[in-house]
C-alpha cells in the first residue's frame, strides 16, 4: 500500500520542520548539526532541550490522539465519535485545574500532569463501573456523557469559586493547550501510558473489523465483545489522559484523522488505526509549527488553532458526507 | 453426527418464558426452517442457541469456546448491518476472521473460501462494489455470502430472504437446500411457509417459545398446526413439481 510510505514520509518531514521551527534565528544545516552532536553550545541545548522534546511530544500526542479516534469510532461504528467521549479528557483536565488552583503545579513541576493522571484513572474507574460488565456500547456512551459532565462541571466550579484572578488566568490558558515549554520531563512521563495504550488499542483491529456487522454478527464470530469494550477504554484512556496531562485539551484530531483517512484505507477499521496514528502525528506536527510560525511573538495556543483548523475541515467533512448521500 | 443439541433451552424476559423448554437436535446434512408468528421466539432462539444471550438449559454450541463455536456455526442476524462503506469482497472476508492466526493476511484457503461464497450467491459482478450503497436486498445477499464464507458445518441465519426478490429468494433457499445436500445443515427462519414447504428438509414450528411440531414439511404444516399456531387455512400439495403450499384465508 502506497498510502503508508506516504504518511511516514509526511510524519518525518514535519518532524524535521518543526525541530527547525522557533525564535533562534539559525540555519537549518547549523541547528540539526548541533542536535547531533551536542556540543554544549546553547544552540546545541535549545534544539535538545526545547525543542526535540516539544517536536516528540507533538508527534506523540498526535499519533494517540488519531489512534484512539479510529479505534473510538470502529468501536462504537460512528463517524462522530472521538477519544473525549470516555470522559477522560474532561476528567484528566479537572485534575490538571485542580492542581492549578491549590498551588500544588507551583510546589514541584511534575504535580500538574500527575494530578490529571490520576484524576484520569479516577474516571476510568469510575466508567467502568457505570457501563457493566456486559459489552455494549450504549451505555459505555452515556456513563461518557455523563462523566464528562460531571467533570466540565466541577472544573467550572472550580474556576467560579477560584479566589485567585491569576490562577484562574492560568487554568483558562493551561485548558486551551499547548506544547510550549515542555521538556524531556513530560515525553517521559507521558510516554509508557502512552505505549500501552497504543499497544491496547492496537491490538482492537480484528474486532472492530468484526464489529463493521454489528455486534451480534462479530460476537459470533469469535470476538469477545467485553474484553474488547475493557481494552478499548483502558487503551483510550491511557492515550488521552497522558496528552492531556502533558498538553491540556487538544480537541478535534481525533474526530477529523480518522475522518479523513477513511476512504484512503477502503474503510476497514483495523487499517485505520495506524493510517490515524501517523495521520494524527503529522496533523499536531503541522499545527504546532504553525502557531510557532504564523504568530511568533504571541503565545497562539495550539489547542485553539487546531479547533480554528479542525472545525471549518470538520464542515466540509459534513458537506461532502450530505452530497454523497443525497 | 450432531451439530447441535438443544436441551430444555430456557430464555426468560422477567417472568415471562420467551424461548420455553426447547429440545431439539441438528444432524448433518439438514434444511432445516423455522417458523412461527411474530413473537414466537425465532430469534432468541437462535441467540440463546448460539451463546449470544443468556440462558438456562443446555446448548452444546453456547459452552464451546467462542473462537471454536465461530467455527462450529456461522450467524446470519437479522438486522442487517454495516457500519462502513467498504467493499463487497472485503465484506465477505470478514467471515474468514475466526479462521485466520492472529495478524495474519488472508491466505490461500480464504480467498478459495471468499470465492467460493461470491460463486454460490452470484455476487462476482458486485465485488468491488461498496457494501453500504447497494439496496436492501443487495446487502441481504452479501451478508449471506459473508457467512457462507466462514464455511461452518452449521448456518444460522435470521430471516435471511425477508425483502429479497422472488428469483433470489428461490436462489438463496436453493443454496441452503445445495449446503445441506454437502453434508452442512442450515437453520434459517422464514415466514414464507411456501418456500419453507419447497426447499426446507424439515421444519420446526413454534409458537410462544414452545416447539409446537418438529418434522418433514409435510408432517409439520397439517392444516390443524396451520390453523392453531397462524391463523390461517392453506391449501398444500405434492403436486408434480413438488409441494405447494399457499396461505388462503385467516380462520380467526
Amino acid at each position: 500500500m502506497r498510502l503508508a510510505p506516504g504518511l511516514v514520509l509526511l510524519v518525518a518531514v514535519l518532524f524535521v520542520l518543526s525541530l527547525l521551527s522557533g525564535q533562534a534565528p539559525v540555519g537549518a544545516g547549523q541547528s540539526l548539526t548541533a542536535l547531533i552532536a551536542g556540543d554544549g553550545t546553547p544552540l546545541a541545548v535549545v534544539m535538545r532541550e526545547i525543542r526535540l522534546p516539544r517536536a516528540l511530544l507533538a508527534a506523540m500526542i498526535g499519533a494517540v490522539l488519531g489512534l484512539s479516534g479510529a479505534a473510538m469510532q470502529g468501536y462504537l461504528r460512528n463517524p462522530l465519535a472521538e477519544p473525549g467521549l470516555i470522559g477522560v479528557s474532561g476528567a484528566s483536565a479537572l485534575g490538571a485545574v485542580l492542581a492549578i488552583q491549590t498551588g500544588l503545579s507551583l510546589m514541584f513541576p511534575l504535580a500538574l500532569p500527575l494530578a490529571a493522571l490520576g484524576m484520569a484513572v479516577l474516571a476510568v474507574l469510575l466508567i467502568l463501573a457505570l457501563a457493566g460488565p456486559r459489552g455494549a456500547s450504549i451505555t459505555l456512551i452515556l456513563a461518557g456523557i455523563a462523566i464528562s459532565a460531571l467533570a466540565g462541571a466541577l472544573t467550572s466550579l472550580v474556576l467560579n469559586l477560584s479566589p485567585n484572578p491569576f490562577a484562574a488566568a492560568d487554568i483558562v490558558f493551561w485548558m486551551m493547550g499547548s506544547l510550549a515549554d515542555r521538556s524531556f520531563t513530560h515525553v517521559w512521563l507521558a510516554a509508557p501510558f502512552m505505549a500501552v495504550g497504543a499497544l491496547l488499542l492496537a491490538s482492537l483491529g480484528r474486532g472492530l473489523d468484526a464489529l463493521t456487522l454489528g455486534e451480534d454478527a462479530a460476537e459470533a464470530l469469535g470476538i469477545g465483545l467485553s474484553g474488547l469494550r475493557l481494552r478499548l477504554i483502558l487503551g483510550t484512556a491511557a492515550c488521552v489522559g497522558a496528552a492531556t496531562a502533558v498538553a491540556g485539551a487538544i480537541g478535534f484530531v481525533g474526530l477529523v484523522v480518522p475522518h479523513l483517512l477513511r476512504p484512503a484505507v477502503g474503510a476497514r477499521p483495523s487499517s485505520l488505526l495506524w493510517a490515524s496514528a501517523l495521520g494524527g502525528a503529522a496533523m499536531v506536527l503541522a499545527a504546532d509549527i504553525a502557531v510557532r510560525e504564523l504568530l511568533p511573538a504571541r503565545d497562539l495556543k495550539l489547542g485553539v488553532l487546531m479547533a480554528l483548523v479542525g472545525a471549518p475541515l470538520f464542515l466540509h467533512l459534513i458537506y461532502k458526507t450530505r452530497k454523497e448521500m443525497a | 453426527m450432531s451439530l447441535m443439541t438443544l436441551r430444555d433451552l430456557t430464555v426468560r424476559r422477567g417472568e415471562c418464558p420467551v424461548v420455553d423448554h426447547v429440545t431439539l437436535s441438528v444432524g448433518g446434512g439438514e434444511c432445516i426452517g423455522l417458523i412461527g408468528p411474530n413473537g414466537a421466539g425465532k430469534t432468541t432462539l437462535l441467540r440463546a442457541a448460539l451463546g449470544l444471550l443468556p440462558a438456562s438449559g443446555e446448548s452444546t454450541l453456547a459452552t464451546l469456546p467462542a473462537l471454536e463455536r465461530a467455527r462450529a456455526a456461522a450467524w446470519m442476524p437479522q438486522a442487517r448491518e454495516i457500519a462502513w462503506p467498504v467493499t463487497v469482497e472485503r465484506l465477505i472476508a470478514l467471515g474468514r476472521i475466526p479462521h485466520l492466526p492472529r495478524g495474519a493476511r488472508l491466505r490461500e484457503q480464504d480467498r478459495a473460501a471468499v470465492e467460493a461464497a461470491i460463486a454460490r450467491m452470484g455476487l462476482d459482478s458486485y465485488r468491488a462494489r461498496t457494501a453500504t450503497q447497494l439496496s436492501g436486498g443487495e446487502q441481504a445477499r452479501v451478508l449471506i455470502a459473508r457467512a457462507l464464507a466462514q464455511e461452518t458445518p452449521l448456518l444460522l441465519a435470521d430471516e435471511p430472504i425477508a425483502g429479497l426478490d422472488p428469483a433470489h429468494q428461490i436462489a438463496t433457499m436453493e443454496v441452503f437446500a445445495a449446503l445441506a445436500r454437502e453434508g452442512r445443515s442450515v437453520i434459517v427462519s422464514l415466514h414464507d411457509l411456501g418456500l419453507a414447504a419447497r426447499h426446507c428438509t424439515r421444519l420446526l414450528m413454534m409458537v410462544r417459545g414452545q416447539l409446537t411440531a418438529d418434522g418433514p414439511p409435510g408432517a409439520v404444516l397439517t392444516p390443524q398446526n396451520v390453523d392453531r399456531v397462524f391463523g390461517v387455512s392453506a391449501f398444500y400439495e405434492d403436486t408434480a413439481q413438488g409441494p405447494v403450499f399457499q396461505p388462503m384465508q385467516v380462520t380467526r
